[in-house]
């Protein structure tokens, strides 16, 4: 028990030697050279963060954009072997009714073709300049209320309440957005804003003018030709008011869930299905998140490896330059827990200052300027993901990685014989 | 208090043997001030790391005090070096970035003795050696006889039982290293035992014995009248 208690009386002893000669040492190093492995252990952090943030930044824009373009945060629609939401209008009630709903959009939505040209066309046998698309009728104002949709058009400009014989068509359908030439897979080409189009539902023909185009890289509404909900319904003949789907936009704060739940425990439950946005992604995306994140870890894994591998070489150079007077110490009776001490707390000095100065770049600089300025990819608008907890959780990674490499070259040039060491022996 | 029993150091260099220190045997009694002495590859420097225990003999013993020192472990052997040797190395051995009196205070700590306390006895042994005011300052920032005087402070404020000197005056010039005689010649009065390796015949007089060495063997062995 005396002995335990001696040998960790000494060990606290080295401990406290350690912590001596480690502050004085980094007190009185080049502050060029402290400064560069500072900076070198802040980008090896902000690249363990970043790299995953931006990959899984790019999934999560497209979640985003999945959300704010098209779902909202819950999203009403069909059963499974329905046509369309029975008793709608029942449905659209109970919704208004809830306290927390901001806005919701009610939206037909039927398949149907879109061709330009039609005048052109000289032989009948001739391919015509066409695109199969969802052809959605909505209400204008409760659509931009619920997604700012307008917000998304490149080209022209949204419906309006009067626009009976217009249509914004959805960029995916045209040849200039989308410029891939796959066999069975037909796209607009030459149509511009203004121009006619014909379009065909279930045989019924009517003509529309173009007048805007939108993208929003959300591919469920980039892939539809919007019109009036009054317009679609006397086009196929509706005269129920039964819809395909319902996006609701929630008040700031109120939590998804529990609207849901509402939602389901009533009409809405009984006719559609009710999800919230979460659990309506499509599961591609979720995959490719999933993997991205995996990427980004791998990725990550590599910075954590050469930030490590950077540690060791900065702290060997750092020993075995003052090989000489590590073995003074020895000789005069500083035991070699002391001095590896000492050489592990400079590194994790290092790590802890880089870390802290990656924190105040990540989040007062990064996050805040890409969440107002996404990364303009062409799938999505990349956002840089940073939760604290996971950023957190790398940070103590890479503590963990630097006492490591920092231990791990001063134990090899402590072990060594110290009268060598004193003598510059090799 | 030094025993050394049929002392061998060889050092081998390919297919060569080198013998350092040839079955040495002799005494240093407590109080002495012991020199050392021989030309160059003698085996002086040698002797002396093996009493103070810097270095393993290939046979033979060193007993300090007593105590079977060769055949301590490395822990014990550093505790002994820390608790009851002192070193005084030909070129200072301060650590640059300690202040003179950081280097003195760290085997103090070293003990488990506290920063405040440390940093007391660390002062009175500059003092003593007459580098009250320096106390702050880097070894960059003193002289060479100066810097050699913080390393002695740092081998006494510990009241080492013994203190081991290899060649103290090797890099000074003869004023300075005259002080630095006149320290030990005082530590010496107060009872210090002192092994100094030296290869000054006039410094090796002012001291109580001298032993000579040539190839690793004591040629001759005279107290100093």
């Amino acid at each position: 028990m005396k002995r335990a208690r001696d040998r960790f009386k000494n060990f606290v002893t080295a401990l406290r030697v350690g912590w001596f000669l480690a502050i004085r040492q980094v007190k009185r190093s080049s502050y060029a050279t402290t400064g560069l492995i500072i900076f070198v252990m802040m980008l090896t952090f902000l690249n363990l963060v970043v790299v995953r943030g931006v990959l899984v930044g790019l999934i999560q824009g497209s979640e985003v954009v999945y959300k704010t373009a098209y779902a909202g945060d819950i999203i009403i629609s069909v059963l499974p072997k329905k046509s369309y939401i029975e008793d709608s209008p029942t449905v659209i009630e109970q919704i208004k009714n809830l306290p927390w709903i901001q806005s919701y959009s009610a939206r037909y939505i039927i398949g149907g073709r879109v061709e330009a040209g039609y005048k052109e066309r000289v032989r009948v046998t001739d391919a015509p300049n066409s695109a199969g698309g969802s052809i959605t009728g909505i209400n204008p104002t409760n659509e931009e209320n619920t997604t700012g949709v307008a917000s998304k058009i490149i080209e022209g400009r949204f419906l309006t309440p009067s626009d009976t014989d217009s249509i914004v068509l959805g960029s995916d359908l045209l040849k200039k957005y989308v410029p891939v030439e796959s066999p069975g897979f037909s796209l607009l080409e030459n149509v511009a804003v203004g121009d006619k189009v014909r379009i065909t539902i279930n045989g019924n023909i009517k003509e529309m003018t173009i007048i805007g185009i939108i993208r929003s890289k959300a591919g469920e509404v980039d892939s539809r030709v919007f019109m009036l909900d009054t317009t679609l319904r006397s086009f196929i003949g509706r005269t129920d008011y039964n819809v395909d789907e319902i996006a609701i936009a929630l008040k700031p704060g109120v939590d998804s869930t529990t609207v849901k739940n509402t939602l389901k425990a009533g009409r809405a439950g009984e006719v559609a299905r009710v999800q919230t946005a979460e659990e309506a992604l499509p599961k591609f995306l979720l995959d490719i998140k999933a993997t991205f994140a995996l990427l980004g870890n791998v990725v990550g894994s590599i910075g954590l490896v050469v930030a490590s591998i950077t540690i060791f070489i900065v702290i060997f150079v750092n020993a075995i330059t003052r090989r000489k007077f590590i073995g003074i110490l020895k000789g005069i009776g500083i035991n070699a827990v002391a001095i590896e001490f000492a050489y592990v707390l400079q590194s994790v000095f290092y790590a802890s200052i880089g870390i802290v100065a990656g924190l105040a770049v990540l989040y007062g600089v990064l996050v805040p300027y890409v969440d107002a300025n996404p990364i303009k990819f062409p799938f999505s608008d990349g956002i840089l993901v940073a939760e604290l907890g996971s950023t957190l959780f790398r940070a103590g990674m890479l503590m963990i990685a630097t006492l490591i490499a920092g231990y791990i070259p001063a134990r090899i040039v402590v072990k060594q014989n110290t009268l060598d060491a004193i003598l510059g022996r090799k | 208090m030094i025993k050394a029993t049929q002392l061998v150091k060889k050092f081998e260099s390919g297919d060569s043997v080198l013998i350092a220190l040839n079955s040495l045997n002799f005494e240093i009694k407590q109080g002495q001030f012991v020199a050392i002495t021989g030309r160059s590859g003698s085996g002086k420097s040698t002797l002396l790391y093996q009493l103070g225990l810097l270095d393993d003999p290939t046979s033979g013993e060193v007993y300090i005090d007593g105590v079977e020192a060769t055949s301590l472990d490395t822990e014990k052997r550093t505790t002994m070096r820390l608790q009851e040797l002192g070193y005084i190395f030909q070129d200072y051995a301060l650590i640059p970035e300690l202040s003179a009196t950081e280097n003195v205070m760290i085997p103090l700590i070293m003990q488990g003795m506290s920063r405040s306390d440390a940093e007391k006895a660390a002062h009175m042994s500059l003092e003593r050696i007459g580098l009250a005011g320096k106390y702050e300052n880097l070894p960059s920032q003193l002289s060479g006889g100066q810097q050699q005087r913080v390393s002695i402070a740092r081998a006494i404020a510990h009241k080492p039982k013994i203190i081991f000197a290899d060649e103290p005056t090797a890099n000074l010039d003869s004023e300075t290293s005259e002080v630095v005689l006149k320290t030990f010649l005082e530590l010496n009065k107060e009872g210090q035992t002192i092994v100094m390796v030296t290869h000054e015949p006039e410094y090796a007089k002012m001291t109580h014995r001298t032993i000579t060495l040539a190839d690793g063997n004591i040629v001759s062995d005279t107290l100093n009248t």
